[in-house]
């Protein structure tokens, strides 16, 4: 609410219709549709180059570590059923909803240091960015999520914080979900394309 | 963030108090979405200026080649690819996005909706200073080593993505920069618009009682978030090549050209309905007015606007028939192609519908709109010839391309804007625009348009490549025929540039001296007429209420023939 706006006059007191949800949750769900398309973007492009490729994957590059990263995976999806019991205890407006959700902080920040780890050993092994079609589009499509689920931890942070301060808007809180659900559901997604 | 508890702020937000921002606040930093709209209506009116400054050097350099051009100079090769590529780029990102749907979005949503400002004021603001900084980062393009980028605004490697091709090193870097953060002004701008538009409209407003022209601005809003991302994927892609060393688009490393064309298309064709909706409503609003009827076909309309924005992503690959793109695929292309033809058709005929036996005022804003259906018909047709990949295949590349979706696009951005914006002078600057300088303006312009582009299509047809700076150089392209329609387009052009000083003098004028407007001078339905010329901060003392539909002119049974929606009987 800025300065110079007025609250909305009419909120709440609206006649015959409500708004079908709050606002924050509207424009994130707006949002996730472009986040969705740009993901499909860079997917259908790694899907071109890997089916026009001669020989796949490029020789000489190491192995892209299939189990430890369904591992990291499974950490993730966790992280956001831990999101999800956090919302639903939120709208119950139970007071222990601040627990899963320092739950689904500490998971999603396990899951990006473990996938840290992860670029660490395949850059050691001769993977990089301008080794093969395989690095670059690795590193470009896991590193945009990574940076996604960076910016959402952040987020989630914030509207952990306000909750410990008693005082979360359950659009933020629901604005958060969404953001969050989105990048643990994109990732699986992720995972069959590129690793499998 | 209106659904934060209210939070009174101490001698801020507690009504009756007002304390007069400063300059800086209130036209620079405010969150006002009247004052964003004008915000962005100015720079979008000053970067059409730049674009068509960049025309009128180009074509001076095409119709007398080699000779030295009147504020400017000569006209090297590289100088040509530049100005050609940042006029076009600078024409659709800086123009038509910025009015069509920023400045007429923010202007009308909340207007027309009877709310008091956008749902995210905030995130309203940064669009704009996002807008800004991608215009201050475009411009800073012009002025480094190389100068700004020459590869075409749709940017195909490899030539966009090696500096030894393009001889642009930095400029061709800076040049998607700019385009990245325009996208991002977008989004924002169009979260914003989508949410206030399904969350806040005024008690008694339904779904079918919004009007056209809001409508049109969320699809397109709609369709630019869902199709943008794909081209942010391969920008992302494009920068990596150039300033990484990667290898997306190069092919002599195992990269795919074809796949950049793919990408950019996918956003590029979309892109075209998207600015097209905003201009189709704001026509859709002005011919009720003028001609005093109910709008044919409301529920058409919108969902003809709804398949045309679904269709829109199934038609990209036609701007690649020559590409080296499977023949099978360019022959389920050429189908979409033509069936989307399908539903601009029936909103144009809807459009004629709407005017058959209408009490028609041919006011300037009425004239700008019959012109608008007049010339994208035109647009629209030619089209058709292109669509189908058998004719081209041969027309490919020529100025015949050139001119058909001048036709398509100067009636969208140029013709749209200009109705739009004198139909909704006296709302938003308090007076009336002079009206016999407005039709000479809108004759002159109109005249000297299609003298521009109706030679083009014939230099096209006879084969005239769009890319090449000198024709002189290629003997069959210089012929007295061929070089007398150049010349024709160029004499037509800077008639048609200096026909706006007409329009700037008008503006200027009437914003000191033109006649006062009273609240509602049209005598229209929609909401935004209810509010004072120019609205207040907040819009409404005590914000409206809707009893019906946004087109009710000429009610029988009734005294006035109009009947504002928020008049209870």
């Amino acid at each position: 609410m800025s300065v110079h706006t007025l609250p909305h006059p009419r909120h709440g007191v609206r006649t015959g219709r409500s708004a079908v949800m709050p606002n924050g949750v509207f424009g994130m769900l707006i949002f996730v549709v472009a986040e969705v398309m740009l993901f499909a973007g860079f997917v259908s492009a790694f899907t071109i180059m890997r089916r026009s490729a001669l020989v796949w994957p490029p020789p000489g590059q190491p192995r892209l570590p299939v189990e430890e990263t369904a591992f990291n995976t499974a950490i993730l999806v966790a992280s956001g059923v831990a999101m999800l019991l956090a919302g639903r205890a939120f709208r119950r407006h139970a007071p222990s909803a601040s627990r899963p959700l320092v739950a689904a902080i500490g998971l999603g920040a396990t899951f990006v240091v473990l996938q840290g780890r992860e670029w660490w050993m395949l850059i050691g092994g001769g993977l990089t960015l301008t080794s093969s079609a395989l690095g670059a589009f690795f590193y470009l499509i896991v590193g945009l999520h990574g940076l996604h689920v960076i910016a959402a931890l952040g987020f989630l942070v914030y509207a952990w914080r306000r909750l410990a301060r008693g005082f979360l808007p359950p659009g933020v809180m629901g604005a958060a979900e969404v953001l969050w659900l989105f990048v643990v559901a994109v990732w699986p997604f992720l995972y069959w394309r590129i690793y499998l | 963030m209106a659904t934060r508890p209210v939070e009174i702020r101490e001698g801020h937000d507690t009504p009756g108090h007002h304390e007069e921002p400063s300059f800086f606040v209130k036209y620079l930093w405010s969150t006002d979405h009247k004052v964003i709209a004008m915000q962005y209506l100015f720079t979008g009116m000053f970067m059409a200026l730049v674009g068509g400054f960049f025309s009128y050097v180009f074509r001076m350099q095409l119709a007398w080649p080699g000779e030295s051009v009147p504020l400017w100079g000569l006209v090297t090769p590289a100088a040509y690819n530049m100005l050609i590529t940042n006029h076009g780029a600078i024409m659709i990102f800086w123009v038509a996005m910025p009015v069509l749907i920023a400045a007429f979005g923010n202007y009308l949503i909340p207007l027309m909706l009877g709310c008091d400002d956008m749902v995210f004021p905030k995130l309203n603001r940064l669009s704009y200073q996002i807008f800004l900084l991608s215009v201050v980062v475009l411009f800073s393009s012009f002025f480094v080593t190389g100068g700004g980028f020459g590869g075409a605004w749709t940017m195909y490697p490899p030539l966009s993505g090696e500096a030894a091709y393009n001889n642009t090193p930095a400029g061709q870097t800076i040049f998607i920069v700019a385009v990245a953060l325009e996208f991002v002004a977008f989004l924002l701008g169009g979260i914003n618009f989508v949410t206030t538009a399904m969350n806040s409209r005024a008690p008694g407003m339904k779904l079918y009682d919004i009007p056209m022209v809001v409508w049109m601005i969320v699809i397109a809003s709609i369709m630019f978030m869902a199709s943008v991302g794909p081209l942010v994927a391969g920008a992302v892609m494009l920068i990596f090549d150039q300033t990484l060393n990667t290898a997306f688009f190069d092919p002599t490393r195992g990269g795919d050209p074809i796949l950049w064309q793919h990408l950019f298309w996918f956003f590029g064709h979309p892109e075209v309905y998207v600015v097209l909706l905003p201009a189709v409503g704001i026509v859709a609003e002005v011919i009720t007015v003028f001609a005093r009827k109910k709008l044919f076909a409301y529920k058409t309309v919108l969902y003809t606007a709804i398949a045309t924005g679904v269709l829109s992503f199934t038609v990209w690959a036609h701007h690649q028939f020559i590409a080296g793109i499977d023949p099978r695929m360019a022959n389920i292309f050429t189908v979409t192609t033509l069936l989307i033809s399908i539903p601009i058709a029936e909103m144009m005929f809807v459009y004629i519908a709407t005017l058959y036996g209408g009490s028609i005022t041919f006011s300037t804003p009425m004239l700008w709109a019959l012109s608008f259906i007049a010339t994208f018909l035109v647009g629209g047709v030619t089209g058709i010839f292109l669509g189908a990949s058998g004719s081209d295949i041969y027309l490919h590349d020529t100025y015949f391309v050139l001119a058909h979706f001048h036709y398509t696009f100067y009636p969208i951005a140029i013709i749209g804007t200009f109705a739009g914006f004198t139909f909704w002078f006296p709302k938003m600057f308090g007076r009336h625009l002079n009206e016999t300088l407005g039709k000479i303006h809108f004759w002159l312009t109109i005249i000297a348009f299609n003298g521009i582009f109706l030679p083009l299509f014939v230099t096209g047809v006879l084969g005239d490549n769009r890319r090449i700076p000198n024709h002189q150089v290629y003997p069959e392209l210089d012929n007295p025929l061929m070089n007398g329609l150049r010349e024709v387009a160029t004499v037509f052009l800077v008639v048609m540039l200096l026909a706006q000083f007409v329009f700037f003098y008008n503006v200027v004028v009437s914003l000191v001296r033109g006649k006062k407007a009273e609240k509602n001078p049209w005598k229209s339905n929609t909401l935004e007429w209810t509010a004072d010329s120019p609205p207040p901060h907040g819009n409404w003392k005590e914000l409206p209420t809707v009893y019906r539909g946004p087109y009710e002119y000429g009610v029988p049974g009734r005294s006035e023939d109009y009947w504002p929606q928020n008049v209870p009987n």
